[in-house]
């Protein structure tokens, strides 16, 4: 049995023809009827995720561009191409092709300035993206998996930079390589074997750059690119989010329709990134691999310090004593183990785990299992801005630490001394920065509060008939009024009882944090307390008898 | 689409919580009004934002000619970074700053053009979707239906013998592949014990493979040293990897200065020490060495060392002192090695304290 072929619409036109055909053969019209007007809400802050992507795409494209000329070999040979100061040095195939393309091909450094920088734009703008999502609480259901996927490609960001920063062999890599050869080595019992196996040998060996040269331009990439596409199927199948407004609500969507507006300004977006990448690459030099010289294990510079995607790690290790209150070299029936390289990583760990596992533990302790498409501005949040902030502030320390040495000699102050503040930075500043944030978002939601009931400051002095002077508040419209009073309201979820009547010892530590949360709430104005509210004024303005009512 | 509303509130009952209800909230006003922009309004505004639009196009245009100006326009001959002649270095930073500029605005115009023909051309009407439900109900229903279905047919659980068998080939099937990685590495970690230092062997310095007097070693100099047959070796034949083992670093230090414990009273010569260069810590190398305090810093890290108590670890993450070389002078006068390292040189591995435990006794 055949089926007939019963379309009976026929084209005009040739790009009509050629739509059709391709529209019969693999049916286009449904995926233009899904995508071609679907709305996407308008937000500044909605741009990082487009950067990040931009960035990545860049990435692709300028990292194809050097792998024409790039060799990932360690095989050694003497240096015979134009730079001068490392002319007939011995080096690798790697650094010498790193020192080609910078070189000897035409547009080659500005290549590969162009894809250190955009890896480094690609690193900031996944963090910050993340930020963003972690402030406003777009992580919340049904949206808990693509926050997953988003701490993924965050990790995998990550290993891409590392990996590609190890490739050309220069000083600075090497040096790189080989603290990450000492932390492996860390790793009780099979620590020294991991090693072996990932250098074929010992450090630096022959394996290392062709390992992580495929590791980087197949497997990471690779990886990045479905996890994306997992990414952005998610955001399809969820819809963006938006933040509360007039006329946005849980079941709408309100913004640009993808054709022509939302393609425009994204399209038009991705070509803006790629332009600063350029005017970075182009008037910027960055990793000047040919001042370092090819890797040899005796020489290093002062000051010395990774990208900064890396520098978090680097300035835990700094921070650690090794030797302070006493040496946390242990050795048990001849097996050592360094806590001063290993422990330093527990609290990143931690960190990390406590990010990814985040909006399981935010609904466990608002029991709030509601679906989530209306963001919250970070003031209507304390708890959560809050603890966020303690996060970045841990981790801002840790990075602020990876140039401890660039700090005490930029600012002439003794390094020691930076050591010593950071160190108690490490454990204080999360805490302050809890505490501080906290504050200042309550006061801001009571500015929120002052301006719903009592206007907008207009900066207008009046003098009233009696003498007094006051300053004319003028109310504000019912649009901006909603967006200061439409958030969700979370309160104090008291431990409860279970099925068998019982508190448990889990459900009472739930109670404590949900108190510690939830205990200082500033409450959205309601339309009772407005109206109350519009009564003192006329009082105010009524006579002198009541003006301490305001007060 | 088709499924826009007016932007009017849906009886949502999602945005309240605990204890408010919809009673004591504000009523949704809907969508403000639309504001037109002058480019609505006026057509004059119009045209002069296409203008612009297309300017910036042009712009785009000619950011592309400026890239192949630079291309083929800027010779970069002759050696790069002479500092005799800085024709071809010159000519090289135009040339990355005219390819790079040339990219940029090629960029830059599509970029702004498009964006900017956007937000003043394009409609700016705010329009409304509803969302859907991630899963419904009967979708749910059929799902498990059809997995029921597909569960049944397979026979998986009425054959529990097919099933099981299939869950032990799917665990071991993968084994092959994991043992395939095993050549990786060697799994011998006894290199790990050695250096190329061994008695006689005389300290030369780096990079230029002289060897060293002990007269040569005045106070407060410093040299950094390999051993003399390291520069027999090639390349090809490890030569980076013994070298990462054994870089020493000298120095003289006054003798009466310094604390030397009774059994290490020969390894120095008239208050010549010489210390593994790689850091105890994470390995890097500790190339600073502070002449008024005597003490060396690693670059990295910042691990601080005393030269006068046997590199003790005095500040920073490193726990254990560098390892000492014992030296002595040969028949010549020049600096050897009186054995090799006592202790595995470089950052801690589990297997280190066996080693140390074996090297000692091999030692005595």
């Amino acid at each position: 049995m055949s089926t007939s072929t019963d379309y009976e619409y026929k084209p005009q036109t040739s790009t009509g023809r050629i739509a059709n055909f391709v529209d019969t053969r693999v049916g286009m019209s449904p995926i233009v009827k899904e995508f071609g007007r679907k709305i996407f809400p308008d937000h500044w802050s909605f741009m990082f995720g487009e950067v990040a992507l931009y960035t990545f795409v860049i990435l692709l494209l300028s990292g194809t561009f050097l792998a024409l000329w790039f060799d990932p070999s360690m095989a050694s040979m003497e240096y015979e191409g134009s730079y001068v100061p490392m002319q007939g040095v011995e080096m690798s195939a790697a650094y010498v092709s790193s020192l080609d393309i910078s070189f000897d091909i035409r547009g080659g450094l500005f290549l590969r300035q162009l894809h250190h920088w955009s890896a480094l734009v690609f690193a900031a703008s996944v963090s910050v993206h993340m930020l963003r999502v972690f402030f406003t609480g777009a992580f919340r259901r049904p949206r808990e998996l693509n926050w997953l996927v988003g701490v993924g490609l965050f990790l995998l960001a990550i290993v891409a930079g590392f990996t590609g920063y190890s490739l050309p062999d220069d000083v600075l890599s090497g040096n790189g390589l080989r603290i990450a050869d000492a932390i492996l080595k860390a790793i009780p019992i099979v620590g020294a074997y991991l090693s072996m196996f990932l250098f074929g040998g010992e450090f630096p060996g022959h394996d290392i750059i062709p390992r992580l040269y495929i590791i980087h331009v197949l497997l990471i990439p690779a990886a990045i690119l479905g996890l994306i596409v997992v990414h952005l199927f998610m955001v399809v199948v969820h819809k963006h989010t938006q933040f509360p407004g007039p006329g946005r609500t849980e079941n709408n969507v309100v913004g640009f329709p993808v054709g022509p507006v939302y393609a425009a300004k994204a399209g038009g977006f991705f070509f803006i990134v790629f332009g600063i990448m350029a005017l970075l690459a182009a008037t910027t030099t960055i990793n000047a691999i040919w001042n370092y010289g090819p890797y040899d294990p005796s020489p290093v510079q002062a000051g010395s310090q990774p990208d900064w995607y890396m520098g978090f790690t680097d300035g835990a290790v700094r921070l650690m004593p090794g030797n302070w209150p006493f040496s946390w070299e242990w050795t048990f029936w001849g097996m050592s183990i360094p806590f001063n390289v290993l422990l330093p990583m527990v609290p990143i760990m931690i960190l990390f785990a406590l990010m990814a596992a985040w909006p399981w533990l935010e609904r466990w302790v608002t029991k709030d299992d509601r679906e989530h498409h209306l963001l919250d501005r970070p003031r209507n949040a304390p708890f959560r801005t809050a603890m966020g902030v303690a996060g970045v502030v841990f981790y801002t320390v840790m990075l602020v630490s990876a140039s401890g040495d660039l700090i005490a000699t930029h600012f002439h102050v003794s390094l020691n001394d930076v050591i010593y503040w950071l160190r108690t930075a490490y454990f204080v500043g999360p805490i302050l920065g809890f505490i501080i944030t906290r504050r200042i978002c309550l006061a801001l939601q009571r500015k929120d509060r002052e301006i719903v009931l009592h206007g907008r400051e207009t900066g207008r002095v009046q003098q009233l008939p009696h003498g007094e002077f006051i300053e004319v508040h003028e109310p504000i419209d019912e649009y901006k009024r909603y967006r200061l009073v439409a958030f969700p309201d979370y309160q104090v979820q008291p431990a409860e009882p279970n099925g068998k009547g019982k508190i448990t010892g889990l459900e009472k530590a739930r109670g404590r944090i949900s108190r510690w949360f939830f205990e200082d709430r500033v409450a959205p104005v309601t339309p009772a307390e407005l109206e109350a509210a519009h009564h003192h004024h006329e009082a105010v303005t009524a006579g002198t008898q009541d003006k301490e009512l305001v007060r | 689409m088709g499924s826009h509303s007016d932007g009017t509130p849906h009886q949502s009952g999602t945005v309240a919580t605990t204890g408010t209800t919809e009673m004591e909230r504000f009523p949704d006003p809907g969508l403000p009004p639309h504001r037109p922009r002058l480019t609505d309004v006026e057509s004059k505004a119009a045209k002069r934002a296409e203008r612009q639009v297309s300017l910036l196009f042009l712009i785009s245009i000619l950011g592309s000619v400026m890239f192949f100006v630079g291309y083929f326009g800027v010779r970069v001959e002759g050696p790069l970074y002479d500092v005799t002649n800085p024709t071809a270095t010159d000519a090289l930073r135009l040339q990355n700053l005219l390819l790079g500029l040339g990219i940029a605005l090629a960029m830059f115009g599509i970029g702004i053009g498009v964006v900017h023909w956007a937000r003043t051309l394009m409609p700016d009407h705010e329009l409304v979707e509803s969302r859907h439900a991630v899963r419904t109900e009967e979708q749910r229903a059929d799902a498990q239906s059809i997995l029921t279905t597909v569960y049944d047919e397979s026979g998986i659980k009425r054959r529990p013998l097919l099933r099981n068998t299939l869950i032990g080939a799917a665990v071991v099937a993968p084994l092959p592949f994991i043992g395939l990685l095993k050549d990786l590495g060697p799994t011998n970690l006894d290199p790990l014990k050695e250096t190329l230092w061994d008695e006689g062997v005389r300290l030369v310095r780096d990079p230029s493979g002289t060897p060293i007097k002990a007269s040569d070693v005045t106070l407060g100099s410093t040299f950094h040293v390999v051993p003399e047959n390291l520069n027999e070796l090639s390349h090809h034949e490890g030569y980076l990897d013994e070298k990462a083992k054994a870089v020493v670093l000298l120095m003289r230090l006054d003798p009466e200065s310094v604390n030397v414990s009774p059994d290490r009273a020969d390894w120095n010569v008239d208050g010549i020490f010489a210390y593994s260069k790689v850091c105890t810590h994470v390995g890097c190398p500790v190339a600073l060495y502070e002449q008024q305090t005597h003490h060396l810093l690693c670059p990295c890290h910042q691990s601080t060392f005393d030269l006068t108590n046997e590199c003790e670890v005095i500040f920073g993450p490193a726990a254990r002192p560098l390892p000492q070389l014992p030296i002595t002078v040969d028949a010549d006068g020049y600096l050897v090695a009186r054995s090799d390292f006592h202790e595995p040189v470089g950052p801690t591995y589990s297997q280190r304290g066996t080693h140390v435990e074996e090297m000692q006794g091999e030692a005595n």
